[in-house]
Formats: structure tokens, sequence, C-alpha cells
């Protein structure tokens, strides 16, 4: 065994991180350094911050529950915005998305179709509803316009891709018995991709219930403008009760939306439903907020 | 075959049974009673309505031309902070919902009380909305980008650790069983039994956060949270419409960027 060492290496260590990876890590700790203190965060700050946010905190509680039609009022307007929005966006999303397949259709459908649901994607719910706050004015039809672009932006771009990827060999065979092209539609593409679609419209109605409470903020109606008023107003135990009910709401969207999955696309009956642990469990595309 | 064994054969064939139709029609009709409901008592003012398209026009024609000259200054440094609120904001969830995620995956932490625990942390952080945050934490350390970053990482936690903890749970056992047979320490057991399975899910995981939260710190400073986001604020409220012109342009252009960066270090890193 000329050449090999008997002696164990004690020295290095094993998996040691390579110079590449440390100098990574020593950029990543002199940037936060460096933004930190752009930013202007300190210490002191930071301390004072901790002592106003436990008076904070015990200002929030007990939760108020004085006003309880206001709240009423606030979150059945948000209610009908993500009710609305949802279905509009994805009434619109189904035929913009198969304008956009490219396997289906020409150029020059495909490309106007796309650049919109690229457009709608672009910015913000919220951005977005400031601009409709300026065009229809206050209230909730600027936040039913605005959760319905970003309906349009998410199903169209996601509904696309999958119609993208469906097998071709069923769409030729209805097109070789004579079927019309509505008939190869209904019956040759809509099968392959209507579980995805049942998918990315039970996501889109949770995502609107989230976004639908927020709009108010700029102004687009719903339980978000009662939020703002009363955190600019030191209301916080009113607040509380906001944020609680809030989260309630969204916790009960996520049951249905699992709800309406089972029942579209798992074909369970109601015993079923009551009993069984979720089976279709829908991931968030990649680069969506969960 | 006797006519017997045909004739015990259902006469119609039917896709579902009573109970699935039934549910179906349940859920069918629940969708369209909200439908109506919202539709008959959402509050639209109608005049407004008909004034939209004038509306429109008027916004688009004090848009442009596109106030350009106003990039210099505030709205440039403002563009930066909220990259790095952004950033920072990234970092910092990275560090909270690490340990987060450790606990919340069940093969790496055995115990369902601390799984919960966890769960419950991670719930809590995706249901309040970033912007909720932002409020909570202006509360907290007045307005400004520290409320901003602190809000981001905040909204991350839930984000992160929940991807985070779902990729440990899909880890082979194999080289885990292996570390801990020679009597490898936790630390290890982490560092070289988990870290290289998990390692491309969590450079994937953290560069689309960065990406969502280049998008939301755009937004958190309309509720004064810091950012480009104060800039659109301020130039909305004097009505100085060229500005948020530039200002939405901008905004446009730092998320294609954004993308543009995740697509391409994606390549590099994974």
């Amino acid at each position: 065994m000329a050449g090999v060492s008997t002696q164990p290496d004690t020295q290095s260590r094993p998996f040691a991180l390579s110079w590449r990876a440390r100098l990574g890590w020593l950029v990543v700790l002199v940037y936060s350094i460096y933004a930190a203190s752009q930013l202007g965060f300190s210490w002191t700050r930071f301390e004072s911050g901790l002592e106003l946010g436990a008076r904070f905190l015990s200002r929030l509680f007990p939760p108020s529950l004085e006003r309880l039609n206001i709240l009423w009022q606030g979150i059945a307007e948000s209610l009908e915005i993500a009710v609305l929005a949802s279905t509009l966006g994805i009434l619109l999303a189904l035929p913009i998305s198969l304008l956009g397949a490219r396997n289906l259709m020409p150029a020059w459908a495909t490309w106007p179709s796309r650049a919109l649901v690229a457009l709608c994607r672009a910015l913000h719910p919220v951005i977005v509803a400031i601009i409709f706050v300026k065009a229809v004015g206050f209230g909730a039809l600027a936040g039913v316009l605005a959760l319905t672009v970003a309906s349009i932006g998410f199903i169209g771009k996601l509904f696309t891709e999958a119609i993208e990827e469906i097998s071709l060999k069923q769409v030729e065979a209805v097109r070789a018995s004579g079927a019309s092209f509505a008939n190869v539609i209904i019956f040759a593409v809509m099968p392959q991709v209507f579980a995805r679609f049942v998918g990315f419209s039970t996501y889109q109605l949770d995502s609107n219930l989230r976004n639908s409470t927020m709009v108010g903020i700029v102004g687009a109606g719903g339980i978000g403008g009662t939020l703002f008023s009363a955190f600019q107003r030191f209301d916080y135990d009113f607040v509380c009760t906001i944020l609680l009910t809030i989260i309630a709401i969204i916790m009960l969207g996520e049951l249905l939306a699992r709800m309406v999955r089972a029942i579209l696309l798992d074909n369970v009956s109601l015993g079923e439903l009551l009993r069984r642990k979720p089976q279709t469990q829908f991931r968030a595309p990649a680069g969506e907020d969960l | 075959m006797s006519t017997e064994a045909l004739q015990s054969y259902p006469q119609q064939w039917q896709r579902y049974t009573v109970g699935q139709r039934l549910l179906r029609f349940a859920l069918y009709l629940l969708f369209i009673v909200a439908i109506v409901q919202s539709a008959r008592t959402i509050d639209i003012i109608p005049e407004f309505l008909y004034d939209a398209p004038t509306q429109m026009v008027d916004l688009v024609n004090r848009m442009w031309p596109v106030d350009w000259a106003s990039f210099q200054g505030t709205i440039s440094t403002a563009l930066i902070e909220t990259l790095h609120m952004a950033t920072l904001g990234t970092l910092l969830a990275i560090v909270l919902a690490v340990p987060v995620g450790l606990l919340a995956a069940n093969n790496l932490t055995p115990s369902r009380s601390l799984n919960l625990l966890a769960r419950f942390i991670l719930v809590s952080s995706r249901s309040i909305n970033s912007l909720v945050w932002a409020l909570l934490f202006i509360a907290i350390f007045g307005p400004g980008a520290l409320a901003g970053t602190m809000a981001i990482a905040f909204r991350s936690i839930g984000f992160v650790g929940k991807l985070l903890g779902e990729a440990i749970e899909e880890a082979q056992p194999g080289p885990v069983e292996a570390l801990t047979a020679t009597g490898a320490s936790l630390g290890s057991i982490i560092q070289y039994g988990y870290w290289p399975q998990i390692r491309p899910a969590f450079w994937s995981i953290v560069l689309l956060r960065w990406d969502i939260n280049v998008r939301e710190s755009a937004v958190l400073g309309l509720v004064g949270a810091g950012g480009i986001g104060m800039a659109l604020n301020s130039a909305m409220d004097l009505f100085q419409w060229d500005r948020v012109a530039l200002i939405l342009l901008l905004i446009f252009g730092v998320v294609i960027l954004a993308e543009i960066i995740i697509t391409r270090s994606r390549r590099s890193l994974l």
C-alpha cells in the first residue's frame, strides 16, 4: 500500500464548506449589516419597540364587542366582493386561457390573450385596486374589479399551461370523428384539464377571500377600510375583534375550498366527507403566495 | 349468459351515486345562492359606473407624460429602500422560520405536541396578511422601514417554514438512519443527513419568497411601512398622477427584474 497514508486524517473536516460558499455567507452577512444601517435600524429603537409592543398587546385585549353591526357590514361586503370577483374571474379566465393555449390556437389569438394575462399578473392586487378606485370611485365595485383582474391573471396563466400539457391523442381522435371545434374543446380538451381548473379556481376563491379583507385599505370596500380606520383611531380592542374575525373567515374559507375539491374531484358522499381526511391536496403553484 | 343474469344488471348506468349527486347539487345551490345574494346586496353606485370611462381617460391624461425627472432624490432612495426591506425581511424570515420548520417536520421532531405548536405558528403567520402585519408593527416600532421589514419577515415565516417542513418530511430516511447508527449528534444528523437532501428545495423556497416579498414590499408603504409605497401614497394624496405613473412603472420594472434574477440564480444554484 505504498503511497496511501495509513494515518487517519483528523485535520481536515469532511464536507467542509468550499471557499465559494464561505464567501457567499460572508457577503450575506456584510450585506445584512449594511442594509440594516441604511434603513436606520438600531438596538435602542428595537428595545423601545419591545416596550411599546407590550403596551400595544395589552391594549388589544379584551376584544371589543361594541360595534358588531359595523363589523358585520364590513365582513358581508368583503364576502360579497370575494364571491363576485371569483365568479367573474373564473368565467372570464376560462375563454382567455383557451385562447392562450398554443397547441390549440393560432398565434394571432395566443399573443393578445397571453399579454392580457401577463398584464393582469404584473401588479399587486392592492395597486390594481388603487387604479380602479380612481376609475369607478370608492366602494365595493373597485374591489370586485381589482380582484377579478387578479383572478384572471392567476387562473389564466396556470390554466393555459395546463391546456398546453394535454395529450393530443384524444383531440385527434375526436377530430377524426368529424367533430366541430366546439365539440373538440368540450369532449377532448376539457375532460383532461377540468380537475386542474377546479383546483385553481378553489385556490383563487380562497385567495380572493384573503385579499377582499385588504383592498379596503385603499378604499375599495370591505372590512379593510374599517380595520385601517380602527388602527388610525387607536381603537386597538376593535382591531383585535376584526383580526380574529378575519382569521376565522380565512380558516372557514380554506375548509370550504377543501370541501369543494373533495366533492367535485374525489366524488365523496356526505358520510365520507365528514369522516375522511383530505386526499386531494392542492399545492399552490410555484411563485404564488400561500 | 342466461337472461336472468342479464336482467340483474341495472338498466341504466349512472356515474355518481345518489349521495354524491345530492352533495354536488347542494354545492351548486350554495354557489348560486351566494352569487345571487352578493349581486343583489352589494353596494354599487351606478353613476360611478357610467362615469368610469371618462374617469379612466382623465386618469391616463393626467399620467401622461410620465414625470421622469422626479426619479432622482426621494423616489430612487425609496426604491432602494424597498429592495433592502424585501431582502432583509427574507433573511430574517429564514433565521426565524428554520427552527419552526424543523419542529413542524414529524420525522425530525417525533413529538405530536411540538408539531402542533409549530403548525399553529405557521398557520397564524400565514393567515395574517402582510399589510396587517405592517399595521401591527407600525403600532410597535412606528412608521418606517423597520416595521415593513418585520412585517415581511413575519409574513414569510409561515411560507418558508411550511414548505421547509414538507421538504424535510419528504427526505429519504436512509442517510439519517446511517448517521444515527454511527452515534452522530442531532446537529450532525441535520447537517449531513437532512441538509444535502433539502438543499435544492431550500434555495428554491428562499428565491420564491424573495420574489413575492419584492412585490409585497412595494405595497407596504401604503399603510406607512416604508419603501416606494410611501412615495406612491404621497404622490396620490397630492394628485401628482404623472409621478404615480413613474412609480407604477418602476414597481413593474422591479418585479420583472426580480423574476429574471430568480430564474437566473435558480439555474446556477440548483
